[in-house]
């Protein structure tokens, strides 16, 4: 047996820094990171990244900077009961080193957007990915028409980047709503599920892209409500969640239908994917 | 030259001789009615008369387990890529497993490019072997069109009596059969009798299921929701046996592996199975595929309707290898020709 070295190899990390690794809430950590290059990770709004940690592994995780961020990119961990990597990346700290392979997939079409109106809908974790079209949104603010937020989350204490939702409250280029399922006795906002704020948005559904990314229960309930709103299903843009194992389009486990989840999406109109049974 | 035809007396000098110059992998009996490739020394370890191997060719050009970096964590996350590879002739491949090879070089050809296996694939001469009748029942490879060879191979063996005849491919089927020395050119005769034999193979070798292939992923589209996956999903046990033994599974799993003191390691790749329920479950807990009959449907699309709107191509070799293995007793035959039942 003969060993060979491999220089492009897709395997290939690329070594990188945690510059800083904040607690959100009880389960989420944002990590911001740069590349030991020096060079930034070069990716659009709503791409990933496989994060390596050697002797535990690697994991899909979304990007939820926007690229406009210069130097370093952030993406934001849940640790999830028995998950061996989220685990392991939850006791990293500023100053460890991290292996990055990517970007991987298709993001958002942020050329598309511009000269329309935006209906952004996130909910839970659903935040982090759509956070990186947030961001790039507010930073080419002026080329694009209305801007619709939408967040849910289960209660206050679930709420991830609440100092940016406080800024995105407060800017007036942005209409921004949020809902949790359950209240608390200091909260003051609406109470219910992400769906009953959809009615009251006014929209014009010939000149806007509606975004929904959340967990898998919310895409039906939501989309239902956008096609009320006479949006088009192909002005719905939805981002699947699936288990990207190599990035590569290889391995088999995001797969959906003849769809590769980390080539052809995980962003994907949702008249492409509406009739594949069990995409949403 | 690109046929010749080579003595049957002459078989194991053909083998030796090649022995002395690569390693040579052919297919040894495994005890009854089992085969497996392995390394051979000579002809006599041979079985040619064998129904297709456990485990078809992919295990060399997508071995079960496989490094892709060795790692060190002393300083930071350093790496580098490797790619373990060995220098081989499979010899008596037969036309299945051709076809399989075909349909992986596909996919790991395809961008982005995956070189730990087009590695493997370079370093790999193929010596075809015709199939002059069915190895037994479970085979489809006429319904396929693989009972015939397509290409895929550097030189091709076809039994014809007392000698074989020898379609050189490649220029490195040339130099490899040049090394032995043991052939002899082809003759008109000879070509006849190949010409003989596949017109006779044509009366032997005919449509297993009555059903038209071209059809096929149209009635797998139709048939999502049919009862048949149903029934299949009752009967499977998910043990994974049919994604190991396929020529054209190549589903995989990343693990790291550490060695002793857990500060250097391995990343390595290893077969998995989309027929395990955990294979398309997410970090948040939901599963994708959690019922076995959704499992068992994406296998079967997998095979006859996603690679032919992906690649053009059906991901049936119709070897058999599924049918035979399954501890549920699911016939693929069978499969196919219920769903056909249902819409034609």
């Amino acid at each position: 047996m003969e060993k060979m070295s491999i220089n492009r190899s897709a395997y290939k990390i690329k070594e990188a820094k945690i510059l800083s690794a904040r607690r959100l809430t009880d389960s989420e950590k944002l990590f911001d990171i740069a590349l030991q290059s020096g060079e930034s990770l070069d990716y659009e709004p709503g791409q990933f990244a496989e994060v390596s940690i050697f002797g535990v592994g690697e994991a899909p995780i979304s990007i939820c900077s926007s690229p406009t961020k210069r130097g370093s990119f952030e993406l934001c961990v849940r640790a999830v009961g028995d998950g061996r990597f989220t685990n392991a990346m939850h006791k990293l700290e500023a100053g460890d080193d991290i292996g990055i392979r990517g970007p991987f997939g298709v993001g958002f079409p942020v050329q598309l957007f511009e000269g329309n109106d935006l209906m952004l809908v996130a909910g839970g974790l659903g935040i982090a990915p759509l956070r990186s079209l947030i961001n790039y949104v507010i930073d080419n603010r002026r080329d694009f028409g209305k801007v619709n937020i939408l967040l849910g989350c289960k209660t206050p204490l679930n709420m991830l980047f609440g100092d940016e939702i406080e800024d995105w409250q407060k800017r007036i280029d942005i209409n921004f709503s949020c809902t949790v399922d359950r209240g608390a006795p200091d909260w003051k906002g609406n109470v219910g599920l992400i769906t009953s704020l959809i009615p009251g948005v006014d929209l014009d559904p010939e000149n806007t892209f509606a975004v929904v990314v959340g967990p898998p229960i919310m895409y039906k309930f939501v989309i239902k409500e956008l096609t009320g709103k006479n949006i088009p299903d192909h002005r719905i843009l939805v981002s699947l969640e699936r288990h990207m194992k190599c990035g590569l389009g290889k391995c088999g486990h995001c797969q959906i239908h003849n769809i590769y989840c980390c080539q052809d999406g995980p962003v994907f109109f949702y008249d492409r994917i509406k009739d594949l049974k069990g995409a949403i | 030259m690109q046929n010749a035809i080579l003595r049957k007396s002459h078989l194991n000098d053909f083998i030796s001789k090649l022995a002395v110059i690569e390693k040579v992998m052919a297919p040894v009996a495994k005890g009854p009615n089992h085969y497996a490739f392995e390394e051979v020394k000579s002809a006599k370890e041979i079985s040619l008369q064998y129904i297709p191997t456990i485990l078809p060719p992919k295990k060399y050009f997508m071995p079960q387990h496989e490094t892709l970096l060795e790692y060190d964590t002393r300083e930071g996350q350093k790496m580098h890529a490797v790619a373990e590879v060995e220098k081989m002739v499979l010899f008596g491949v037969h036309t299945c497993d051709l076809a399989g090879i075909q349909c992986l070089n596909i996919v790991f050809s395809d961008r982005p490019k995956d070189l730990n296996y087009l590695i493997h694939k370079n370093k790999i001469a193929i010596i075809g072997f015709e199939c002059n009748n069915y190895c037994d029942e479970h085979a489809s490879c006429a319904l396929m069109g693989n009972h015939i060879p397509k290409g895929g191979y550097d030189m091709f063996f076809t039994d014809l009596g007392d000698y074989f005849f020898i379609h050189v491919n490649t220029q490195l089927g040339e130099e490899l059969l040049d090394k032995t020395g043991v052939y002899e050119e082809a003759k008109i005769e000879h070509m006849n009798a190949l010409e003989d034999l596949r017109a006779k193979k044509k009366e032997i070798f005919k449509n297993e299921v009555d059903v038209d292939k071209n059809m096929i992923p149209e009635y797998f589209k139709k048939g999502f929701d049919s009862a048949v996956w149903d029934d299949l999903g009752e009967r499977c046990i998910s043990c994974g046996n049919c994604t190991n033994v396929c020529p054209t599974c190549y589903c995989f799993d990343v693990y790291d592996d550490p060695d002793l003191g857990a500060k250097t390691g391995k990343r390595i790749r290893v077969w998995d199975s989309c027929q395990n329920e955990p294979f398309a479950r997410v970090a948040g807990g939901e599963s994708f595929r959690s019922q076995r009959k959704d499992r068992k449907r994406h296998r079967f699309n997998r095979k006859f309707r996603y690679p032919v709107e992906r690649y053009g191509k059906f991901f049936c070799t119709g070897c058999g290898r599924c049918t035979r293995v399954c501890m549920a007793k699911i016939n693929l035959k069978d499969t196919i020709k219920s769903l056909a039942k249902e819409y034609k």
